[in-house]
Formats: structure tokens, C-alpha cells, sequence
């Protein structure tokens, strides 16, 4: 299992490595220049020329990709161009607690309440609940979330003023784009469970575990949970990291300065550090979560064997 | 030896979206103390469903609509899930069809044989409850219990599967052991080897078990008393050897016939010619009677009730009926 997980965190450097190289020279190709334009075009050549040389911009694109790889391998991602004078890192860092925060949240909520619907319908098939989460699943995998937090902003924001509309002063503000950003996760994780719940409830062993004569609560956890979680598993991965990484249009709506915005906004600037900083942040990442949802499984499901074992 | 369990009259209709198909009509059938009864039929004839309707582990669509199932002198039919719970494998246990899907894939061997114990032995400790759990396993003749004990389903053979059910079914020492098919889905010397241990086991445990089969051999192996079901009606029971020597009902003997024999070398293997009647709309007759050669007139359109052919031997079968006598064509 450990000889797995460092095979595959040699495999998650090499593909960082294509994405990272990738990303560099596809940035280059963006059109502009990191500066303002009107600005940048009233300075004399000379100047125009220092101003390059500071950023490290007028060395052929080879060089300066070799020289941001060697920076990067002693962990120097370099500093920001629009904000002045601050590491890529900390910029990032500022901006990822919001989203993160949020994130967590939505994933939470979306989590727990996803596999209580999705059990109690399985488990009440064709009933009122039953009905009532696959028209939830529906409604949550197709409305957009800014349909939603438009929604609750209008109800719950500003119609019943319970809680902060917008910004980020206090913890109540992450509560409605949490709730936002939740819908989706929600339903995908109550569909899910649902469907793989109804097939496991099939199964001969739960007719076995019914006749050992347990109760239904207790067939109902220690069987059929366990032995449905798997697909929830799987999607949990891909949710977990667009909510953590924030959701540029919920970031939006609420005034969030999250990392969400910030990737728009410093493609919009050609901030070329921050652009890197937060793709190889996205890609190791989503990576990693990969694996864990990987090593997640064999924990669950022990005929799932990570690498090849000797038995079989 | 008493009656352990009687089964009176007893229906189960199942729901389905084409209709309710009457799978179990009208089935009466005994089981003394420390005997085997086995229960033969072709698929589909309601015997698995008979089961599961006196443990009280039918499908939600299923449901018992008549009939009782007395339990030492209790209706196992008139408790409610709470109380069944509480007769469920402490009194009467169950070994099912398939050991490769009746056991739970993702829980250690051990634990499935434990939860059976932690749901009726309350007192014992969790010490006690491994010792026990692998003094089972060792008693179903696995080697290497205290390993096993910690293996999944996975890592073991159908024929270890299969030990390993029977071993959480005889867990808390049961009086009465249903069998549903436990040789079907195995190979042949394995059967063998699984039907020698159910026999030992109820020779040391003095349980009583409903084996549900449609191997012949496994009956005249195991049994000591034989249910013959037909299109969701018992058609004839008795002794083993009645039986086997003097099958009184066509389809009983139809299904005597069918067993290949040794001597007859190169024949084509017969068979009851025809489909089994379609319960969705059960024949108001024998339901038997449209595969019957002697099929008769009355048969059609009366059930047939039961007659004595012998000491303890009883068939629904018209021509048994006195009225019959010389009418045969």
C-alpha cells in the first residue's frame, strides 16, 4: 500500500510537470502584456526594456520557462505583477481561506444531507420521500448555482433579513453561498446513494443479515450503507475539489474574495506568476484527492487491492 | 417426537406491476422434532417463498395472505417485526442458495458470525462471542479458524462460503434449520461433503431442518420425510421411503422418472413435457393437470383433495379419490 501511494505521487509529478509546462507556454500565447497598455506605450524603449528585464519578461519564453521551473524547484513561484511586491503564495493563501471555508461547508452539507435523502429513498422506495429526493436530485443537478444564491439572497437575504446578503465580514456571510454551492453536491450525492442503496437492498446478503434477525436500523447501516458508499465515493472526489476551489460565479454574487475570482481576474491582468500558482495549486490538488479517493476505497471495499497483491 | 412447526392453510401473494402472482396457495405441511424434511419442485413452484414467508423475510411486495405458521404452539403469522426478530436465528435459522452472494462482501467472516450472536446472546462478552465464532467455524470444518475468522468472503471458496453460512445459522443453536437449496450453486463432491455436515451437525445439535432441493439424490441422502411442491400447492407428502417406492401423484412420479439412471446408457434424459402453470392465473384445477397423461375431466375444474395412500402419506390427486376407481381411461 505505501509502495502504491509513492508509485503514484511519482506519477502525480510527472503529470504536474506536463500541466505546468503546458500552461507556460499556452500563457505566453495570451494576448497582451501583464501591463497596462496606454501606460506601457507612452514609456521610452529604454524604459519599456527595464521595465521587462524586472519581471524577467525579455528573455526568450525557453529561458524564462527553464528559469521559473529551477525558481519553482526551490520554491520560489515568484511574486505577483498586479499585486505589487507580494509572493505568488501569499497572494493564493489570502485568497483560498474564503473559498476553502465555503467550500467545506457546501461539501458538508451536500455530504450529510445527500445520504440522508439518498438512504431514506432507497430504503422508502416509491414513497413520498422517495419522490420528493428525485425531484430534489433533478432540481439540483440542473438549476445553475447562481440561480440558487440569486434565490436565497432575494428570500432569505433580503426578504426575511436573517442573514448577510453579501461580503465577507463574519462567519454568517460563508453560510449562504455554503448553502448555494451545496444544491448540487446534494442531489448528485443523494442520486448516487439512492441508486446504488436500491441495488445492495437486492442483494442475497441483506436477505441473510434480515434472518439473522437484527434489527431493520442495523441491516440498514452495517450492510446496506457500507456496501452503497462506494459510487458516492467516486463523485465525492470531482465535488470536493470545484467547492474547495471555489466557484467563480457564487464568489461573484456574494462579493467573496475568493480564489475563484482571483483566477479570472489574473488571467484578465496576464498576471503570469499567479496564473501558475494556482493551476499547479488546482492540478496537484485535484491529484491528490484522486488518490485518496483511491485509498478510500480499499478501505472500504477489501476486495479492492491497491497494486497488485500476491493472492488472486 | 412432537410437532415443531405447522404450516396451515398458508397463502402468499406477491405484487408485482403485471399483477399478484399467487405463488404459495394453500400449503399444509408438519415438521417433528430432530427430523429432515425436505421440500422438492421445479423452480418456481413456491417453495423458497414458503420459506421466507414462515421466517418472515419476504419481499416488501410479498405478503402472507392466509394461513398459519404454528411455532411451539405459537402463529408465527400474528407477530409483529419486533417479535420475529426475536425467533429469527435464535430459533429458526437459515442457509441459503448462493454462498457467493449471501454473505456481506465488505465485513470479516468473523464479525457476520458475531452479529448473530450479539443480536440474541446478550450476555455474552465480546471474548466469549470470538471464541464461540470460531469454535463454529472449527465445528463447520474450516481449517485454520482463529485466520478465517479474520478473512473476508472474498478470500474463501463457495464450499468455505458455504460452511461459513451454515456455521451463522447453527450460531445460536437453532431448533429448526431451513436449507434453501444449500448443494445448488456447488460442485458435486462439495455437495456431498455439505450435506455429511449438515447431517453430523444435527446429529450433535439435535436440530430440526426443512431442506429445500430439486436434486433427488439429495433427498433419498438427507431426508426423512418428503413435501412435493407443485405450482404453488403442496401436492404430496410423506415418508421417504413411500416416496420413493410408491409415488402416488402424477407429477411425483413424473419427477422419479426423470432421474437419469446408470444402466440406462445413450437415452436422451426425459422429461415432463410442458410449463409449469402461470400463477399470475392459477388453474382453478390440479395444477398439475394440463402436463398430466392422466389427466381427467374433474381435474380441470376441481382442486383435488387430499387422499391417504398410505401410513403418514397424503396427495391431491383425483384418481386417488374413490369416485376414480375404474373411471381411468
Amino acid at each position: 500500500m505505501v509502495k502504491y501511494v509513492l508509485k503514484r505521487l511519482g506519477y502525480i509529478l510527472v503529470t504536474l510537470w506536463i500541466i505546468i509546462t503546458c500552461t507556460f507556454f499556452l500563457m505566453k500565447n495570451l494576448p497582451g502584456t501583464p501591463f497596462d497598455a496606454e501606460r506601457f506605450s507612452i514609456m521610452t524603449p529604454a524604459q519599456q526594456e527595464k521595465v521587462l528585464e524586472m519581471y524577467g519578461l525579455n528573455d526568450p519564453v525557453p529561458v524564462q520557462y527553464v528559469k521559473y521551473i529551477g525558481n519553482m524547484l526551490r520554491g520560489d513561484l515568484g511574486t505577483s505583477f498586479t499585486y505589487v511586491n507580494q509572493d505568488v503564495a501569499k497572494v493564493i493563501g489570502s485568497r483560498l481561506g474564503p473559498s476553502a471555508l465555503i467550500g467545506l461547508q457546501a461539501v458538508l452539507i451536500g455530504l450529510a444531507l445527500g445520504l440522508i435523502l439518498g438512504v431514506l429513498a432507497a430504503w422508502k422506495h416509491n414513497s413520498g420521500i422517495d419522490y420528493f429526493t428525485m425531484i430534489l436530485a433533478v432540481l439540483g443537478v440542473s438549476m445553475p448555482n447562481f440561480v440558487a444564491a440569486a434565490l436565497l439572497q432575494y428570500f432569505i437575504g433580503l426578504k426575511w433579513g436573517v442573514l448577510p446578503i453579501a461580503f465577507w465580514t463574519s462567519w454568517s456571510c460563508s453560510i449562504l453561498p455554503s448553502i448555494a454551492l451545496s444544491f448540487s453536491a446534494t442531489a448528485q450525492v443523494a442520486r448516487f446513494m439512492r441508486t446504488e442503496m436500491l441495488d445492495v437492498l437486492d442483494q442475497d446478503y441483506i436477505v441473510t443479515a434480515r434472518a439473522k434477525g437484527i434489527s431493520q436500523a442495523k441491516v440498514l447501516m452495517k450492510h446496506a450503507v457500507k456496501n452503497s458508499i462506494i459510487p458516492v465515493v467516486t463523485v465525492l472526489g470531482p465535488i470536493v475539489v470545484n467547492l474547495l476551489t471555489g466557484s467563480l460565479a457564487v464568489e461573484n454574487i456574494f462579493s467573496i474574495p475568493g480564489i475563484g475570482s482571483l483566477f479570472v481576474d489574473c488571467i484578465k491582468a496576464n498576471d503570469y506568476p499567479v496564473i501558475m500558482g494556482i493551476t499547479i495549486f488546482y492540478a496537484a490538488f485535484y491529484m491528490l484527492i484522486v488518490l485518496l479517493v483511491d485509498v478510500v476505497y480499499s478501505l472500504i471495499d477489501p476486495r479492492i487491492r491497491l497494486a497488485r497483491g500476491k493472492e488472486n | 417426537m412432537g410437532k415443531i412447526l405447522e404450516v396451515s392453510n398458508l397463502t402468499i401473494h406477491i405484487k408485482t406491476h403485471k399483477g399478484t402472482v399467487q405463488a404459495v396457495r394453500d400449503v399444509n405441511f408438519y415438521l417433528n422434532e430432530q427430523e429432515t424434511l425436505a421440500v422438492v419442485g421445479e423452480s418456481g413452484s413456491g417453495k423458497s417463498i414458503t420459506m421466507k414467508g414462515i421466517m418472515g423475510i419476504l419481499p416488501k411486495n410479498g405478503k402472507v395472505t392466509e394461513g398459519t405458521v404454528m411455532y411451539n404452539g405459537k402463529d408465527l403469522t400474528k407477530y409483529t417485526e419486533r417479535e420475529m426478530q426475536t425467533i429469527r436465528g435464535s430459533e429458526i435459522a437459515m442457509v441459503f442458495q448462493d454462498p457467493m452472494t449471501s454473505l456481506n462482501p465488505t465485513m470479516r467472516i468473523g464479525k457476520q458470525i458475531e452479529e448473530m450472536l450479539k443480536a440474541h446472546k446478550m450476555d455474552m462478552t465480546a471474548e466469549q462471542r470470538k471464541a464461540r465464532a470460531i469454535e463454529l467455524l472449527s465445528l463447520v470444518g474450516i481449517s485454520n479458524p482463529e485466520q478465517r475468522y479474520k478473512q473476508y468472503p472474498h478470500q474463501l471458496s463457495g464450499g468455505m462460503r458455504q460452511r461459513v453460512v451454515i456455521a451463522i445459522a447453527l450460531a445460536c443453536d437453532p431448533k429448526v434449520l431451513i436449507a434453501d437449496e444449500p448443494t445448488t450453486a456447488l460442485d458435486v463432491t462439495i455437495q456431498a461433503q455439505i450435506l455429511d455436515l449438515m447431517r453430523d451437525l444435527q446429529k450433535k445439535t439435535k436440530t430440526s431442518i426443512i431442506i429445500i432441493t430439486h436434486n433427488l439424490g439429495v433427498v433419498a441422502n438427507i431426508a426423512d420425510r418428503v413435501a412435493v411442491m407443485y405450482g404453488g400447492k403442496l401436492v404430496e407428502t410423506g415418508d421417504v421411503y413411500e416416496i420413493f417406492k410408491n409415488p402416488c401423484h402424477e407429477y411425483t412420479k413424473g419427477l422419479l422418472a426423470s432421474i437419469p439412471k446408470a444402466h440406462e446408457k445413450g437415452n436422451r434424459l426425459r422429461a415432463i413435457p410442458g410449463t409449469p402453470p402461470d400463477l399470475m392465473d392459477p388453474p382453478k384445477g390440479c395444477p398439475f393437470a394440463a402436463r398430466c397423461n392422466e389427466t381427467m375431466v374433474v381435474c380441470q375444474q376441481f382442486m383435488p383433495e387430499y387422499s391417504d395412500c398410505g401410513s403418514d402419506h397424503k396427495s391431491a390427486c383425483w384418481l386417488l379419490d374413490p369416485r376414480a376407481k375404474g373411471g381411468k381411461a
